[in-house]
């Protein structure tokens, strides 16, 4: 969630001088929005510091990501002004981007616009850096899809070109730099800068980069990494062109019109921009920025019904005024005009949203839902929980480890070999403990032994929970399995005590031991070479079924000292684990 | 031996009315003894007594010499003859050894003698020794009338201080000159011989602890996921089959409406794997979900952008139970319109750096309403009554975003401890572009509500480093010690402080 930084006294002053900071907070959090803090409360303020807010905006709401943004949306919803009506004006001849082939290769598209006769100061001037800065953030997936270039219009002659140039022919000295550098130098110049370093992989590997040049050959930008120092905008600049290119054509549109809304609001004639034509290598020609307002068509009943009001289609259209949204009401629809500023209204849901919060969340009626459904576990997780419950009573106490361990964990620390069949192996852990997921509840359970080492013994664990094995037969070529493991661990390992606790287990779901029947569903310990445990004190768990039938549900055993010393372990440990998915 | 001697005791009580001091009256019979038949008198209520501690001085070795000899400066000025001669130091300390040390600092202090180039000479006629004089008088009475003359021998560590306890003694309410031998316990003999009709039983001290149970214990995370469980069973929703954390990103993302280039799923936030990499297949629906990403529908006018087969493909770690939610719906819109209620509390995954607040795998509680009546107002609703399950009123709801919910709500509840409103979850109704793909018929409206099972826990059981909760780090003992979960009552913070219980597992 995008954060900024208003100034407290301007906003205030701008919405009336009708709040404090805790009636403040209040109408953020009616609007959607959240006042994180006030840098004058609790007495932080350094002298000499105007107090600022700091806003948390919603992710999608890149028109509330400035000043001028936010004192407009919210003045509008206290009703203090209209919506500004945002307008193209045309021009005789508007200033032109003609695209060359090659950025078809790196960034293919470009859109601009011009603002004229702006009058910009220290806040003006900052706010249009600082939504920049956010927009590239956010919207712009850290330049990569979307990259702003502004520059003062009186610097540079059009008509412009946007092409893609090999690195060592372009020539020009960065922005805030004097040094003249050409592509390659570029590169490595910014290596050391913290902020431009981040965008360099997006072009570096290519043969060509995206260059804007004025009519005399001036490099404007090179983006999407940085403007030239010639063109750049100063306090005193009166007219700005802005271009932006892109790999991702809404988004850019997107990104245009936020910004001249925003700032248009400076202009001579305010709201206003004049346009510019992009012309492509296949003869095609666009003009940016479209501003038109885009309608969408809804109705009150699916408007009421979702939110639970009942508005007739005048109160609505009323209320939709509060949200900047004009709206018209023709027969049974509601027709919403949607202005250039608000390119996150994608459905009727996302006007039935600015309805509620125009309602107000918190006045909405609650409305028993009285619709009969049968509740119902699921059927492995209730199983988990009788066996669960069964080695609770008999005396063990529940762990509840990671499901995500080190490699060395689940195999070479058991004494297993990975055979590449079993474990699901993630790409990008920022720990070595997150390198696979578990295929056995066992290494978990010893971690947290070892970390109780001061409790007294015998020490008594369990889990039931799941285990992640690869299955190249199902859709995600991975599946969960449900395991049951319990461990022993004493001054003398004991197998008789886990060998109990799995006898109780088994009685509790309705198996018996072959040592006591020898018909129905029955289980029997068969001893194996288990490199896990001590040679000759481990054992597979079997099921056998009514029809003789025998499934391998796991292994019980003494573990080898050789993995309680991988756990750093120095008593004997006993344990068994179990797959328990046969017995639902 | 203690039996005689409390009968002594009893008797001499029966014919004297009370003993005075027990040491005059049992001479013979250590303080410790008397005191143990004192005990047991008292707790048949037959006596009842008063401690009478007596303190007194006794004389060490090194002042029974003095005592005897006189003090080591006595014995020094007396070594020293009269007249301006006096006496070399040399000579005094071939005679007297360490004694000569000590005992002329002493003289030379008391101005009995003075020093004259290596020798001794009075400067006193006569003197009296009071260390002697002193030592005599405590010999003779334990004690000395004045303090100073105690403070100054015990200084000189020539005696040292001793006490004497003993016991006033008087009839207590059960008084009786007859003894009867009580029992501690009820046992098994005594049923079968009928010895326990006539038996006494000792007092028992209430003011105990019992002996620890050796119990198995349940998790205390497990236990409030019993009691959310609970809480969605009351009110008639099915759990999911959530037994699957590799999800593909098409199921964890792009069914749910979430753009390719979203931020949640960047490699920073999300957990891909490297084997297995793709799914095996998508399933059919999934061009529905392609179009309404590229170019909408039902509506919508979409993202509008280039969706990518592979991307939806890739296999992730689940970052939400949502993704089993979609299923389920898409499961429900296979067969005729049903209203339905599903949950889950399952693990979750995101690729943060782990730290008091943020596990890399944590659980999610999730509940989903489908039903054509279903909206805000009923959502409202129904949250009402399920926070106030759990003991939470007051909610409040503030509007915000998530890329499948719209209209999208933050729950939020007064804690009248904490004196702030503490969010409690997220919810909202699904997006159309996501239930239409998935194959629900329009007018079908499903509200969704999510929160964390760690939080309410932490806050429950007073936890506040999460990773005390979860992992193999979990100290057993907590474990043990925590009480039953019931969310509608008050605990953790907002209860007392239970005391620490016995350390055993």
């Amino acid at each position: 969630m995008p954060t900024i930084d208003i100034d407290k006294k301007e906003l205030f002053d701008y919405l009336g001088n009708q709040f404090d900071t805790a009636s403040f907070r209040e109408l953020c959090f009616e609007f959607g929005i959240e006042l994180e803090e006030d840098s004058s409360e609790k007495g932080q303020l350094a002298e000499g510091k105007r107090a600022q807010l700091k806003i948390d905006i919603p992710a999608n709401r890149y028109d509330l990501l400035c000043f001028e943004g936010v004192s407009h949306a919210l003045g509008v919803f206290l009703r203090r002004e209209d919506p500004p009506l945002y307008k193209v004006v045309p021009v005789a001849e508007p200033h032109r981007i003609t695209v060359s082939p090659e950025c078809a290769q790196v960034r293919p598209f470009v859109v601009g616009a011009v603002l004229r006769g702006v009058t910009l100061n220290a806040e003006r001037y900052q706010s249009f850096i600082d939504l920049q800065d956010k927009l590239h953030h956010n919207l712009c997936k850290k330049r990569e899809l979307v990259s702003i270039g502004t520059h003062d219009l009186d610097t540079v002659e059009g008509p412009f070109t946007y092409e893609a140039q090999r690195p060592e022919d372009i020539k020009f000295v960065p922005l805030n730099q004097t040094e003249e550098m050409d592509g390659h130098r570029v590169i490595e110049f910014y290596e050391e800068d913290q902020h431009i370093e981040k965008f360099l992989h997006i072009i570096r590997h290519s043969p060509v980069f995206p260059v804007v040049y004025d009519a005399k050959r001036r490099v404007m930008s090179l983006p999407p990494l940085i403007n030239s120092e010639h063109s750049k905008i100063s306090l005193d600049t009166r007219n700005i062109i802005i271009e932006i290119t892109a790999t991702d054509l809404t988004k850019v549109n997107m990104v245009l019109n936020i910004l001249v809304t925003m700032f248009s609001k400076y202009c001579a004639e305010p709201f206003t921009v004049e346009p510019v034509e992009v012309v492509y290598p296949d003869g095609k020609k666009f003009v940016y920025p479209d501003l038109e307002q885009r309608t969408m068509s809804t109705t009150g009943k699916y408007l009421n019904g979702i939110i639970g009001i009942e508005k007739s289609n005048e109160e609505i259209a009323e209320l939709l005024k509060k949200m900047s949204l004009e709206a018209k009401i023709q027969g049974d629809n509601i027709n919403v005009k949607l202005p250039a500023t608000r390119p996150d209204i994608l459905q009727e849901c996302d006007i039935a949203e600015d309805l509620a919060i125009a309602f107000g969340y918190n006045r909405i009626p609650r409305v028993q839902n009285n619709e009969a459904t049968v509740s119902a576990p699921y059927p492995l997780n209730k199983l988990s929980d009788i066996v669960r419950r069964e080695v609770a009573l008999a005396g063990w106490t529940e762990a509840l480890t990671f499901s995500l361990c080190s490699h060395d964990n689940n195999f070479a620390h058991l004494r297993r070999k990975d055979m590449g069949d079993e474990v699901v192996v993630l790409k990008n852990p920022k720990s070595s403990e997150n390198q696979v997921c578990r295929t056995l509840l066992l290494p978990g359970l010893l971690k947290t032994v070892c970390e109780n080492k001061r409790y007294a013994l015998p020490i008594r664990v369990f889990e039931v929970s799941d285990v992640v094995l690869k299955n190249p037969a199902v859709e995600r070529g991975a599946q969960n399995r449900r395991h049951a493991c319990a461990l022993y661990a004493s001054n003398e390992a004991r197998f008789e005590i886990v060998q109990g606790l799995l006898d109780e287990v088994m009685k509790s779901l309705n198996v018996i031991s072959v040592v006591e029947a020898n018909e129905g569903m029955r289980y029997c310990l068969e001893e194996a070479d288990i490199p896990m445990y001590l040679p000759g004190r481990g054992a597979n768990v079997m099921l056998i079924g009514e029809d003789g039938s025998s499934t391998e549900l796991g292994t019980i055993g003494i573990l080898h000292p050789e993995v309680l010393g991988n756990f750093d372990l120095k008593t004997p440990v006993s344990a068994f684990e179990i797959n328990i998915e046969p017995f639902l | 031996m203690s039996e005689e001697l409390k009968l002594t005791i009893l008797k001499k009580l029966d014919s004297e009315g009370s003993i005075e001091d027990t040491t005059a009256a049992f001479k013979d019979v250590s303080e410790d003894v008397v005191l143990g038949a004192l005990k047991s008198l008292e707790s048949q209520e037959k006596v009842t007594y008063v401690t009478l501690t007596t303190e007194f001085w006794t004389i060490e070795a090194e002042g029974k010499d003095q005592l005897e000899n006189g003090s080591y400066e006595a014995r020094i000025f007396e070594a020293v003859p009269v007249g301006s001669q006096g006496i070399t130091i040399k000579d005094l300390e071939a005679k007297f050894g360490k004694v000569a040390k000590l005992g002329q600092g002493k003289c030379l202090a008391n101005k009995w003698v003075k020093k004259d180039g290596a020798s001794l000479v009075r400067v006193a006629d006569s003197i009296v020794d009071q260390v002697k004089a002193g030592l005599e008088t405590v010999h003779a009475t334990g004690t000395h009338p004045s303090k100073d003359a105690i403070k100054d021998l015990k200084r000189r560590k020539l005696i040292k201080a001793n006490k004497t306890i003993s016991y006033a003694v008087s009839k207590g309410a059960q008084f009786s000159t007859e003894l009867k031998k009580q029992a501690t316990d009820l046992t098994m003999e005594m049923m079968q011989s009928g010895a326990w009709k006539s038996a006494e039983f000792k007092k028992f001290n209430f003011k105990s602890l019992g002996v620890n149970p050796n119990s198995g214990n349940l998790h205390p995370l497990m236990k409030v996921r019993e009691e959310f469980r609970q809480v969605f069973f009351e009110t008639g929703f099915e759990e999911m089959p959530t037994n699957n954390f590799v999800e593909s990103s098409f199921w964890n993302f792009d069914a749910l409406f979430v753009p390719q280039k979203h931020s949640a799923r960047d490699l920073q936030d999300t957990f891909y794997l490297t084997d297995p990499t793709v799914a095996n297949s998508l399933p059919d629906f999934w061009e529905t979900v392609k179009d309404v990403h590229e170019k909408g529908g039902y509506g919508s006018i979409g993202y509008r952008y280039p969706w990518s087969e592979d991307e939806a493909k890739k296999l992730v770690l689940r970052t939400h139970t949502t993704a089993v939610s979609a299923h389920m719906l898409n499961k429900l819109a296979q067969g005729p319109y049903r209203p339905a209620k599903y949950f889950s509390i399952d693990r979750v995954y995101r690729n943060e750096t782990v730290d008091a607040t943020h596990l890399a795998e944590f659980h999610q509680v999730e509940g989903v309403i489908a039903d054509k009546n279903m909206s805000l107002g009923s959502l409202i609703s129904f949250l009402d009554i399920f926070f106030k399950k759990m003991g939470m009123t007051d909610l409040r709801f503030k509007p915000t975003y998530n890329p499948y919910t719209e209209p999208s709500m933050e729950i939020f509840s007064y804690h009248e401890g904490l004196g702030e409103w503490l969010e409690l979850g997220n919810s909202g109704m699904f997006r159309p572009e996501m239930l239409r793909s998935l194959g629900l018929e329009e007018g079908v409206q499903v509200a969704g509500f999510g929160l964390s099972l760690e939080r309410p826990t932490m806050f429950k059981y007073n936890i506040s480093n999460i990773r005390e909760l979860m992992g193999h780090g979990v100290d057993l003992g907590m474990v043990a010690r925590n009480p039953a979960c019931r969310l509608d009552k008050k605990m953790g913070k907002e209860a007392l402080q239970r005391p620490e219980a016995v350390d055993e597992i």
